[in-house]
C-alpha cells in the first residue's frame, strides 16, 4: 500500500502522461522521422526502375566505391589512434593527462568546413607544403589522400572516446595478472585486453564508420568534385540536386540512410544486448 | 637527478603508445590548427580584421551563432520533454523512439539537408500548409534554425536522459509529502538537477550548430547578408583562391568554438560535483 501511494504522489495523473507522451511522439515523428521518410518516398518517386538506374548509374558507383574506399582507410587509422590513446590514458597515470583527453575532442567542436580548410591551407597548391608537394607530383588536395586527410580529421576522436572511459572502469589488473603470469606484452593485449573491449570498440568503429562514410562538409572543400574520379556519395547527392535531378539526388541519398538505419540497428542491439562491455555512459 | 627515481613499469608500452597518439595528434589535429592561426595572421592583424569583420562577415556571423542559440533554446524544451518521457513512461514502441532520437548522427548532413528542403519547400509536404498561413521556411533564416534542430535534438536528449534516469525519486517524494504539486516539483526539484547535464547538452547543440554546414546550405537560400553562414563563407572565401580572408573567417570560428569547448568542459566537471561523483 505505502508503495502504491508513493509511486501515486510522485507522478503524473494518466491525462498528463498521454499527453506529454503524445507531444514527445509529435516531435520524435516530425522532427526525426519524417525527414527520414521523404528521403524514401522522393527517391522512389518514379518507380523501381528510375530508382535503380540512377543508384547503378557509373558516376554514382565510382561515388559508392571511393566512400568505401576513404572509410577503410580513414577508420583503421582511427581505430589505431584510438587504442593507443585510450591504453595511455587508461592504464597509465601521466602529466597533462586531462589536457590530451580535451585535445582529442577538438575536432568534434571544429566546423566541417574549417576540417577541409585546414588541409588546402598546408597541402594546396598556396599551401605551406603545395610548393614542395608539386615539384614531388604528388597530389593531396583535390584528390584522394586529402579527402583521406579531412575524413580522418573529422572522425578523428570516435574511438578513442568510446575506449578511453571503457578501459578506465576496467583499470589494469587483468593485465598485471597475465603478465606476471609471464605473458608477453602483445599476448596479454590480444588475450585479455582486446575480448574485454571488443564490443565497446565495435561501438566506436561503427559510429567512427558511419561519420566517415557521410561527411559532407569537410570533405567538399578538399574534394574538387572530380566526377568518376574524387566525388564521395554525399558529395554525388549535392550535385546531382544541384543540377535539379532530384529522383537521383534521393535514390543516391536513400543509401546513405540506409546506411544510417543499419548504423542505428547495430547501435541499438550493442547497447540492448552488450550494455555491460560499453562505457557506462551507454547503458540505458 | 637522483631524486627522481624512475619505477619499472610492470605494465609495457606506456612510450610507444603516448608516443604514437602524440605524432598522430600533431599530424592530423595541432599541426592543421595551427596553419589555420598562421596563415589568418600571415599578413598581419589588418588584413584579417578586414576581412573576418567586413559587413558580410558580420552578418553571417550574426547568423550563424543568432540560428544556433535559438535553435538550441528550442531543443532544451523539446529535449528534456522526450528525455523525460522516454525515461519516466513505459508505452509500445518506446525503445524504438529510443534508437531514432541518435538518427540526425547517423544520417549524413547533405541527406538530411535536401530531405528538410524537400518537406518545407513551398510544395513540400509541410511547407504547402504552412505558406497558406504566411510561414516561410526554406530558403529564409527560419530553414537553417529547423536544420539545425535537426542536428541539434540528439545532444539535448542524450546528455540530460542518464542524469534524469539516476535522479533519485524519493526527493520527489518528499517534495509531493510537503504538499508541492508535480509542476511545483519540477521547476524547484528536478529542474535544478538536471540543469547542469541540460546546459551542456544546450552548449554541445549550440557549438555544433555554428559550424554546421551539409544539412544548412541546401534550405538556406545562401543569399549574402541574409542567409549566408559563416561556414558557407569560408568556402566561398576559398573558391576564390582567398586563403587569408578563408582562415581569417575560421580564426573567429575557431575562437568561439574552443571558448564553447571550455565552458562545456566547466559544465561537465560543475554537473560531476553536483551529482557527487555519480556521472
Amino acid at each position: 500500500m505505502s508503495s502504491l501511494l508513493a509511486q501515486d504522489v510522485a507522478s503524473e495523473t494518466r491525462g498528463v502522461r498521454a499527453v506529454l507522451i503524445a507531444l514527445a511522439l509529435v516531435v520524435l515523428l516530425l522532427v526525426l522521422l519524417l525527414p527520414l521518410v521523404a528521403v524514401f518516398y522522393e527517391a522512389l518517386r518514379q518507380g523501381f526502375a528510375e530508382y535503380f538506374a540512377a543508384v547503378l548509374e557509373p558516376d554514382a558507383r565510382a561515388a559508392f566505391a571511393l566512400t568505401l574506399t576513404v572509410a577503410a582507410i580513414a577508420v583503421p587509422l582511427n581505430l589505431l589512434f584510438g587504442l593507443a590513446a585510450a591504453w595511455a590514458i587508461a592504464k597509465y597515470e601521466f602529466r597533462f593527462k586531462n589536457v590530451l583527453i580535451t585535445l582529442i575532442d577538438v575536432p568534434f567542436s571544429v566546423s566541417p568546413v574549417i576540417a577541409g580548410l585546414i588541409y588546402v591551407l598546408l597541402y594546396g597548391a598556396h599551401g605551406w607544403f603545395g610548393p614542395w608537394l608539386q615539384e614531388h607530383d604528388i597530389e593531396i588536395i583535390f584528390a584522394v589522400p586529402g579527402i583521406v586527410l579531412a575524413t580522418t580529421f573529422v572522425t578523428f576522436p570516435f574511438v578513442a572516446r568510446e575506449l578511453i572511459p571503457l578501459m578506465q572502469e576496467q583499470g589494469r589488473h587483468m593485465e598485471e595478472v597475465a603478465l606476471s603470469l609471464g605473458a608477453s606484452g602483445w599476448t596479454t593485449f590480444f588475450r585479455v585486453t582486446l575480448p574485454n573491449i571488443r564490443w565497446g570498440l565495435l561501438y566506436g568503429v561503427l559510429l567512427c564508420n558511419a561519420r566517415a562514410m557521410g561527411e559532407f562538409g569537410a570533405v567538399s572543400v578538399v574534394s574538387g568534385h572530380i566526377r568518376g574520379e574524387t566525388n564521395t556519395l554525399p558529395l554525388h547527392v549535392e550535385i546531382l540536386y544541384n543540377e535539379y535531378n532530384f529522383v537521383a539526388a534521393f535514390a543516391v541519398a536513400s543509401l546513405l540512410a540506409l546506411l544510417a538505419l543499419l548504423t542505428l540497428a547495430i547501435k541499438s542491439f550493442l547497447e540492448w544486448r552488450h550494455a555491460d562491455a560499453l562505457a557506462a555512459s551507454h547503458r540505458h | 637527478m637522483a631524486a627522481v627515481r624512475v619505477q619499472r613499469d610492470i605494465l609495457p608500452g606506456f612510450h610507444w603508445a603516448l608516443g604514437y597518439s602524440l605524432l598522430w595528434m600533431g599530424v592530423i589535429v595541432i599541426l592543421p590548427l595551427i596553419a589555420v592561426f598562421a596563415r589568418g595572421l600571415a599578413d598581419g592583424i589588418e588584413p584579417l580584421v578586414r576581412v573576418a569583420l567586413s559587413e558580410r562577415a558580420i552578418a553571417a556571423y550574426k547568423l550563424s551563432f543568432g540560428a544556433a542559440a535559438l535553435a538550441a533554446l528550442i531543443n532544451s524544451v523539446l529535449g528534456v520533454l522526450v528525455a523525460w518521457v522516454l525515461v519516466r513512461y513505459r508505452f509500445p514502441g518506446r525503445q524504438l523512439l529510443d534508437a531514432l532520437v541518435d538518427l540526425p548522427i547517423a544520417l549524413p548532413t547533405a541527406v538530411a539537408g535536401i530531405a528538410l528542403t524537400a518537406l518545407y519547400a513551398s510544395n513540400g509536404w509541410i511547407g504547402q500548409w504552412l505558406e497558406p498561413l504566411g510561414i516561410k521556411l526554406a530558403f529564409t533564416p527560419g530553414g537553417v534554425v529547423l536544420a539545425l534542430m535537426f542536428i541539434g535534438l540528439p545532444f539535448v536528449v542524450r546528455t540530460v536522459q542518464p542524469v534524469l534516469a539516476d535522479l533519485g525519486r524519493s526527493v520527489e517524494e518528499a517534495a509531493a509529502t510537503l504538499g508541492a504539486g508535480r509542476w511545483l516539483t519540477f521547476r524547484r526539484v528536478i529542474l535544478p538537477a538536471i540543469g547542469p547535464a541540460l546546459l551542456t547538452g544546450v552548449a554541445l547543440a549550440f557549438a555544433r550548430g555554428v559550424g554546421e554546414y551539409g544539412s544548412v546550405i541546401f534550405i538556406a537560400g545562401n543569399m549574402p547578408y541574409q542567409t549566408e553562414i559563416a561556414p558557407l563563407l569560408i568556402v566561398i572565401q576559398l573558391e576564390q583562391y582567398d586563403y587569408v580572408g578563408a582562415a581569417a573567417i575560421a580564426v573567429v570560428m575557431l575562437v568561439v568554438s574552443f571558448a564553447v569547448l571550455l565552458a562545456i568542459n566547466l559544465l561537465q566537471g560543475w554537473a560531476r560535483r553536483r551529482m557527487g561523483g555519480r556521472l
